[in-house]
């Protein structure tokens, strides 16, 4: 858009900046080019704001409902000083969620309405929380694989163009490099351990490795509106960019431990350097992000139990007196 | 109602449709800007906002979330209502010029009056 003066509302390409200033576009898009980030009260485009706000809520999400799979095993949790982790790494990720929802509130969108999209399953959250962890080799599982796919996603997205994620994300890092190794302790400690040990934290890597190929999103279409997001550092790397850097980090690591992952197709290719895998069905993804998955219904009726349950508390504190100011980053 | 494999929840008899009525504006309070020192002899620093409905419990709540997992020494908080904060548009007025140099270290240079003065009256 540089030097355009004039944007074509009618151009197709154009949908996305339509009806913006073309001067304080241009002045955006080249604070973006210099490295430099944006902060809450400046000129953005309407659709960098948009997009902004769903990922961060839904990341928001995500880090809440994830909690809820994982908190499940903190009373069974295998001896004393895992349930003393589990319950820091649960109290981390709602932390997380705190940071993020507070990140997005700095774009305009209150927490209460972020909450009552999430309960209303108007917005998402990550695919995978949808699915059980039947026994503690899938609390591992989730702890070591998902966290480190969280990470790759986080650690991209740190180096974005929006000041106050950027700043909640730094955060966020430091602490999930806990989860990952207490996670990869946890697998570590099965898969080494007695034959039943081994064998279920088996079971449960094969249970997780369709979500897990999940959880980076299908390919990304090559779209005017995906080079858009890029330009802008809302989107910093293809979702295949971030699996084929999952899977060079963590198959190894896997294989290591001699645990077999459920594709036949799986392997690196020496030439392209690329790692070649069946393609995750995606039509069971879709399925699931809709509703249909095996605990859709469970995770959003407990979330409003959580809410409504603690509404009087809420009211009880609530001060008539003061009122709400966005938060300044 | 719910059957989950956590036999708490199952025990709680959550009606899986349990439509709960809306969250309504400062449902979740005001927000109160926290400022961490990590030891003492530090400056306080800015690390982000927490929602809460009193100056007691936001410092209850940023403790948890900023001072958790980090050294701490103490801890500050102020409502972001009580923030006046100039405007990025503004950031101009920052700018600082060439000619302002007589109010830098750097604008000073003595040592080549020094050197002459020494060289002349060396005889």
């Amino acid at each position: 858009m540089y030097g355009n003066a004039y944007i074509d509302p009618n151009e197709k390409a154009n949908a996305m900046i339509a009806g913006e200033d073309p001067i304080k576009l241009a002045e955006f898009e080249a604070r973006i080019a210099r490295g430099e980030k944006i902060e809450p009260k400046d000129w953005m485009p309407k659709e960098y704001r948009k997009q902004l706000i769903r990922m961060i809520e839904q990341h928001g999400h995500s880090e809440i409902i994830g909690a809820l799979p994982e908190g499940t095993w903190i009373t069974r949790a295998p001896g004393f000083k895992r349930k003393m982790a589990l319950m820091a790494k649960v109290q981390d990720e709602v932390g997380h969620a705190q940071l993020l929802y507070s990140a997005a509130e700095t774009l305009g969108k209150s927490r209460e309405d972020m909450t009552n999209d999430l309960i209303t399953g108007k917005s998402k959250y990550s695919n995978v929380f949808n699915y059980p962890a039947f026994t503690w080799a899938d609390a591992c599982i989730i702890a070591w694989l998902i966290d480190a796919g969280a990470i790759i996603n986080q650690v991209a997205n740190a180096k974005g163009s929006y000041g106050p994620y950027c700043r909640a994300l730094d955060r966020i890092c430091t602490e999930e490099s806990f989860h990952l190794k207490y996670g990869h302790d946890n697998v570590v400690t099965l898969a080494t351990g007695t034959p039943i040990q081994r064998q279920m934290v088996q079971e449960a890597l094969t249970r997780w490795w369709p979500p897990i190929m999940h959880f980076f999103g299908p390919s990304d279409k090559i779209s005017q509106h995906s080079e858009i997001l890029m330009r802008w550092k809302v989107k910093m790397a293809s979702n295949d960019d971030m699996r084929q850097q999952f899977l060079n980090m963590y198959v190894p690591k896997i294989w290591d431990l001699g645990l077999v992952l459920p594709d036949p197709k799986l392997k690196l290719n020496e030439e392209t350097k690329k790692w070649e895998y069946t393609e995750p069905d995606w039509d069971e993804f879709k399925r699931v992000i809709n509703g249909g998955g095996p605990c859709n219904a469970e995770r959003l009726a407990v979330r409003r139990m959580a809410e409504e349950r603690g509404r009087w508390v809420r009211k009880a504190l609530y001060n008539a007196t003061e009122k709400y100011v966005t938060p300044l980053a | 109602m719910i059957k989950s494999l956590d036999p708490r929840l199952t025990r709680e008899n959550i009606e899986e449709n349990n439509l709960i009525a809306p969250l309504t504006p400062m449902d979740n309070w005001e927000t109160y800007e926290v400022f961490h020192q990590k030891k003492r002899g530090d400056q306080h620093m800015h690390v982000g906002i927490v929602h809460a409905p009193n100056p007691e419990m936001a410092l209850l709540f940023g403790k948890e979330q900023y001072g958790r997992r980090s050294i701490t020494a103490n801890i500050w908080v102020v409502k972001t209502a009580n923030v006046f904060a100039s405007e990025y548009d503004d950031a101009d007025m920052f700018e600082t010029t060439p000619e302002k140099q007589y109010r830098e270290a750097g604008g000073y240079k003595v040592m080549d009056k020094i050197n002459k003065y020494k060289k002349a009256n060396k005889a």
